[in-house]
């Protein structure tokens, strides 16, 4: 049990998907300059990341591994992904609109996120067992959500700010989140 | 013909430089750039996947539905992904090892998809291939010059070889997580700043 803790932590905390791996950036960028928006997008990835990796790891141990495949990996992931995230999205349509409809626009787009598949390359890179598998897809993407939502409070707050000209959007993001980087950088120590 | 090619293919040098203007494939240029030489490897790697999609989506772009053309996109791109990995395997594999995940995230990698849907789905062989090589030799020169200036400061070598003199004490902000994203940051301000005025 305590192994569990201490990946769940390190996935949350020291290798931060997005300040420390850098994976998932367009979104991360693209969804963070409205608090809304930003909760939106972190509760749509740790509910498909969670799946996602479940799949992807049965799909390597009992179709590519079984049959000696491996070197198709990228591309049947990606197809695994891709038809996850459309079936979820039927799903969820039918069955909870409610949750269909706060996650919105945010489902589609997780295909193209490269935390969802880059996770899923990690836990079979690392030789996870399942249920580690299920830990660190569940506790990294909550350090994408913990991550996104940190940011997307402060960006509202450099919004009332006045910027110079050329620094202002995208260019200050990124600086913001280099600061914001390097406050998860020293969690590094705890390692 | 001849001016509309050069067109597209230099449009991808400055206009519309990948990750500056048009704020996509951000991981990977945050992620490889710790060095000139992966910068470079990563570089032509998206070269000939760009290259590679972009013409093959375009010799189908009369057979593929439009309904599925998302999904189609996705395994051209993956096909070549795939045949980049397994050559990086084979013949660069030190370079392979410290590209590590990167190389098949390539795929999501929102720019070979984009431009598969924005330009190759509606235009000819040729234009295309322009294209995918304009904005992939593009992309590969922010990776080079984030990298190269990453590499210079936070390790004092350029392409391995010493720049500073041995008294240097290395500036190691620049090569971890937190000095990409400034770094990034301060040269997309560059690039704004110098865009306006011209």
């Amino acid at each position: 049990m305590g192994d569990y803790v201490l990946l769940a932590i390190s996935c949350v905390l020291i290798n931060n998907i997005l300040l420390m791996q850098y994976l998932g950036n367009c979104p991360f960028l693209g969804t963070s300059k409205k608090m809304e928006t930003a909760v939106g997008m972190a509760m749509a990835v740790i509910f498909v990341l969670v799946l996602a990796g479940a799949i992807t790891w049965l799909t390597e141990m009992f179709i590519l591994k079984k049959f000696g495949l491996e070197y198709l990996r990228t591309m049947s992931f990606i197809l695994v992904i891709a038809a996850l995230v459309q079936f979820v999205e039927m799903f969820l349509k039918k069955s909870i609109p409610a949750l269909y409809a706060g996650l919105g626009i945010f489902l589609p787009l997780i295909t193209t996120n490269c935390a969802v598949l880059g996770v899923c390359l990690i836990n079979i890179k690392e030789e996870y067992t399942f249920i580690e598998c299920l830990v660190s897809s569940f506790s990294y993407s909550a350090g994408f959500g913990l991550a996104l939502i940190l940011f997307a409070g402060v960006r509202e707050r450099i919004l009332l700010a006045r910027i110079p000209k050329p620094l202002q959007d995208t260019s200050i993001g990124l600086v913001t989140a280099g600061l914001l980087s390097l406050a998860f950088f020293a969690f590094k120590g705890m390692a | 013909m001849a001016k509309t090619l050069t067109q597209e293919f230099t449009k991808g040098l400055w206009a519309e430089i990948p990750p500056f203007r048009l704020v996509l494939g951000l991981c990977p240029i945050l992620a490889v750039t710790k060095s000139v030489e992966n910068a470079i490897g990563m570089g032509a790697a998206v070269v000939f996947v760009l290259v590679g999609s972009n013409v093959l989506v375009s010799l189908l772009r009369k057979i593929i539905p439009s309904k599925v053309r998302i999904a189609c996109f996705i395994i051209v791109v993956a096909t070549f992904v795939t045949v980049v990995e397994l050559l990086m395997q084979a013949y660069t594999y030190p370079l392979f090892l410290k590209l590590g995940i990167f190389i098949p995230l390539i795929v999501v990698n929102c720019i070979p998809l984009g431009r598969a849907e924005a330009f190759a789905y509606k235009n000819g062989i040729i234009p295309s291939f322009a294209d995918g090589l304009g904005l992939g030799i593009g992309y590969a020169m922010s990776l080079t010059a984030l990298g190269a200036i990453r590499e210079v400061f936070g390790s004092g070598t350029f392409y391995g070889n010493q720049v500073f003199g041995p008294s240097f004490q290395p500036f190691n902000f620049m090569i971890e997580a937190p000095g990409a994203f400034v770094c990034l940051g301060l040269m997309l301000c560059v690039m704004n700043f110098v865009g306006k005025k011209a």
